[in-house]
């Protein structure tokens, strides 16, 4: 083997990384730019305001998607943030270091792991066949907020984790109960890490689309209750590119949703930044 | 006074509304409302979306909701209550009618399973059912991509039984959830074959003749095209209220004169 | 008005359940698709099942090894590609990249993390498959190598982050030590860096092999769903996530009770992998 000098080593291997980062945003770039550019052109008002008609040809527009993306989003929120927020709470402000923790722990570890579609199969028979929910909005987001939980009492947790214990002290001095000390200094505290936490999990909600494919059905209508069925955004690309002829279609509701992802992005960085600086700034919080 | 007359005059007439909704079988104007679900046979899918469309444009007040899945999610569906209607391109099999006895089969249209095949690039035209047999068994020597529908679809049931008598299809065919997926599928691939729906041929793709009879409305309806079909609605139970009357739309002059709009074979 | 101590009581109660809440799903889908599983591998038997080469619902025939197969060549092959890329880019966002290049770069690879499964299936469908066809010169182009390149892509956000991370959350004193012993900044990286974050590239590829495992919609879309071994990465197959994704609405008694026992194995798959992760990890913070 060619021994080479330690500097040409390092030159080469710092080709190597260099090669590797530029690929890695090319990639991005090439994807995001290809759907931008194949998609946006079809964009017009008429394409987001009327709702797709069926058929073959894959005519109208995503409206229909874009109501039931939101009622999805909305009804999964009001089951997830509560649960998660709660059980986060518990894990960083009561839970004792002893077994059970550990448990509700490591399951939460291994629920992020299990695969989108083994909660559709779980969702479609309890909610949508034994609960009689039906192909609908609720079984779809009450089986996306079982996916999303781990996800948020995660990054929940941390959050509130990296709230100083010095802040907790002094609130139990001053005579609050926990629950006071929770509310009123460690969430505001960790504000930042929880906003961020939830925004992530609506571009999750966004995006998801294996498990909503099997618990919501596949009508196109416009719901009109949380127990009609419906079609997001995300399974509507599916829909189109799988059974219609219109691919420019399909782009272009793929680029709809990466502008959705690229606002969520930005939003979060927005967020976590505000709130920072806010915190820094030293406005006291909530009490 | 003027009040209590008008109110009179409007209790009747909803009376008369509620009773001719309730006893006459459609099209006296009559306005209907409420909601009909339809779901299954990918095939019978873009039919249901028209009639449901001029179904809704007569009664502003009705909402049909149609969502795909297959023929087993049609049957399946309607068994447990997912849909009002489940859709269905084959007739009911044996172990479904074992299992759930009170499930009705109504034929609402007729079709044909056109063997297609990439035109750009083979200009075959016409074979028999052993050829086609040969070829999706994986047995012909011939280079031809095969492509195959999921199991539980109905078009899939009914070519498996017309032309592969029993014999599987080979398991490196590819494997589409749909008739949309197949057509573009063949559409798009050098050497392609597949099946799908009379209803969803055109010119991207090219049906075969099966030993010279061409798959079209005549031959599937006097049943000299071998594979052919009659398109099913499936209820629980005899249909009653708001399905009864759609499928009756279906059945009659309009609708089936939407199906041969579409492409389809009317039965009436 | 309810007492501060009341309210503190009750509320304490109630975190303890939502508490338990991941817990009990997580258990509760255990059993049911352990439920769900029990008729056919009762009726076929969980050696045909789990051994079985062929899948054929409709003629009785329900062996997933070649959906299991297919999961695992795919997810290996994802792994072949995304690995040294994903570690490569780890090591140019947190030791290489001058912070302003770092600094836009790691955000525009993040946003990859986002972006739907259903928008690289219909990217991989639309670009990757014609070409792979064209390359091959038979078929579609839905096959193995689509599937791979898609999943390598798509795990890569993942493996990089958390590596960057770990090569981060080495100290500086390491780094600094071996500088000062006349180490040229790559042998520092290289002799020093990379072996001290071990386990968090480790635990990092593990995650991505979980998640790789798991995709569904995209792997439906471009891997054209034969359940077969595949003949060679240029031939299509599918993947367990997809058995069930293309049939679990359909299916009716020992056919759905299969596709569950496709779940348990996907769902027993992860356990072990997240758990060695997770072993993995906890043996780094010990």
């Amino acid at each position: 083997m060619i021994k080479f000098s330690p500097r040409l080593t390092q030159k080469l291997a710092w080709g190597f990384t260099w090669a590797m980062g530029s690929v890695a945003v090319l990639i991005m770039l090439l994807i995001v730019g290809y759907v931008l550019v194949q998609g946006l052109p079809v964009i017009n008002l008429d394409f987001l305001f009327s709702s797709p008609e069926g058929g073959l040809a894959g005519e109208g527009g995503i409206f229909s998607c874009i109501v039931a993306t939101l009622w999805l989003i909305v009804t999964t929120m009001a089951i997830l943030v509560p649960l998660g927020l709660g059980a986060a709470i518990y894990l960083s402000e009561y839970a004792p270091d002893n077994k059970l923790t550990h448990f509700i722990r490591y399951s939460v570890e291994l629920l992020a792991g299990i695969p989108s579609i083994v909660f559709g199969m779980f969702g479609f028979a309890v909610f949508v066949l034994a609960l009689h929910f039906n192909y609908s909005i609720l079984a779809g987001a009450l089986t996306l907020a079982c996916l999303l939980l781990p996800f948020l009492v995660r990054s929940a947790e941390e959050a509130m984790k990296a709230v100083p214990s010095s802040q907790r002290e002094a609130a139990m001095a001053l005579g609050a109960t926990r629950w006071q000390t929770v509310t009123r200094v460690v969430i505001p505290a960790a504000l930042p890490g929880i906003t961020t936490g939830i925004i992530l999990c609506v571009g999750g909600a966004v995006a998801e689309s294996a498990c909503l494919y099997v618990t919501m059905g596949g009508s196109a209508g416009m719901p009109t209750s949380l127990l009609s069925g419906g079609r997001t955004l995300a399974v509507h690309v599916f829909y189109l590119a799988m059974e219609t002829n219109a691919l420019d279609k399909a782009m272009a509701t793929g680029a709809v949703l990466i502008v959705i992802i690229i606002a969520i992005n930005l939003i979060t960085r927005w967020v976590s930044r505000y709130l920072q600086t806010r915190m820094k700034g030293g406005t006291s919080y909530g009490v | 006074m003027y009040f209590k007359i008008n109110r009179k005059k409007a209790l009747t007439l909803m009376t008369g509304c509620l009773l001719s909704g309730v006893l006459m079988l459609g099209g006296c104007g009559q306005s209907l409302s409420g909601t009909v679900g339809i779901g299954g046979s990918s095939t019978v899918q873009p039919l249901a979306e028209k009639w449901a469309k001029a179904f809704e444009t007569k009664n502003p007040d009705v909402k049909v909701t149609i969502q795909g899945g297959g023929s087993s999610v049609g049957v399946k569906g309607c068994a447990q209550g997912l849909f009002d209607i489940g859709a269905a391109s084959r007739e009911m099999k044996s172990s479904e009618t074992d299992q759930w006895p009170k499930l009705v089969t109504i034929h609402v249209a007729a079709d044909g399973v056109a063997v297609v095949i990439n035109p750009a690039s083979n200009s075959v035209t016409d074979m028999t059912l052993e050829e086609i047999r040969t070829i999706f068994a994986g047995g012909s020597s011939a280079t031809w991509t095969v492509i195959n529908r999921e199991e539980g679809s109905g078009t899939r049931e009914v070519f498996e039984k017309a032309v592969m008598s029993g014999t599987e299809i080979a398991s490196n065919a590819e494997f589409l959830p749909s008739n949309g997926a197949m057509k573009q599928k063949v559409a798009n691939t050098v050497n392609a074959i597949g099946y799908i729906s009379l209803g969803y041929v055109d010119s991207s793709v090219k049906a075969l003749s099966i030993s010279d009879v061409v798959c079209n409305e005549a031959n599937c309806l006097n049943k000299s095209y071998p594979i052919s079909r009659y398109l099913n609605f499936i209820t629980n139970g005899t249909p009653d209220g708001l399905s009864k009357q759609f499928i009756e739309f279906c059945l009659g002059v309009e609708g089936q004169k939407i199906v041969g709009e579409e492409g389809y074979v009317a039965i009436q | 008005m309810m007492s501060r101590y009341f309210v503190d009581r009750i509320s304490r109660r109630l975190v303890l359940c939502f508490g338990t809440v991941a817990f009990l799903i997580l258990i509760f889908i255990a059993v049911f698709i352990l439920k769900g599983s029990l008729p056919a591998l009762e009726e076929v038997g969980i050696v045909d099942i789990l051994f079985g080469t062929k899948w054929y619902p409709s003629h009785e025939a329900f062996g997933i090894l070649a959906m299991f197969a297919g999961s695992v060549i795919v997810t290996l092959l994802a792994l072949v590609m995304a690995v040294p890329l994903s570690v490569g880019c780890a090591i140019f966002l947190a030791e290489v990249a001058p912070r302003r290049i770092s600094n836009i770069a790691r955000p525009a690879i993040e946003l990859l993390v986002g972006i739907p499964s259903v928008v690289y299936g219909l990217v991989g469908m639309v670009v990757l498959c014609p070409f792979i066809a064209h390359l091959s010169g038979t078929g579609s182009g839905s096959s193995v190598m689509a599937a791979a390149i898609v999943l390598a892509i798509m795990i890569l956000p993942t493996i990089t982050s958390i590596s960057e991370d770990s090569l981060r959350a080495v100290p500086t004193l390491y780094k600094e030590g071996a500088l000062a012993l006349g180490a040229t900044h790559w042998q520092a990286i290289h002799h020093v860096l990379l072996p001290a974050s071990r386990q968090g590239i480790v635990t990092a590829v593990i995650l991505g092999t979980g998640r790789a495992i798991g995709e569904t919609m995209a792997m439906v879309m471009v891997i054209g769903n034969s359940p077969i071994l595949p003949a060679n990465i240029f031939a299509p197959a599918r993947t367990l996530t997809g058995n069930i994704a293309v049939e679990i609405a359909a299916a009716t008694g020992i056919h759905e009770s299969a596709l569950f026992v496709t779940g348990l194995v996907l769902f027993i798959l992860i356990m072990i992998i997240n758990s060695l992760g997770f072993i993995i990890c906890r043996r780094k913070n010990d």
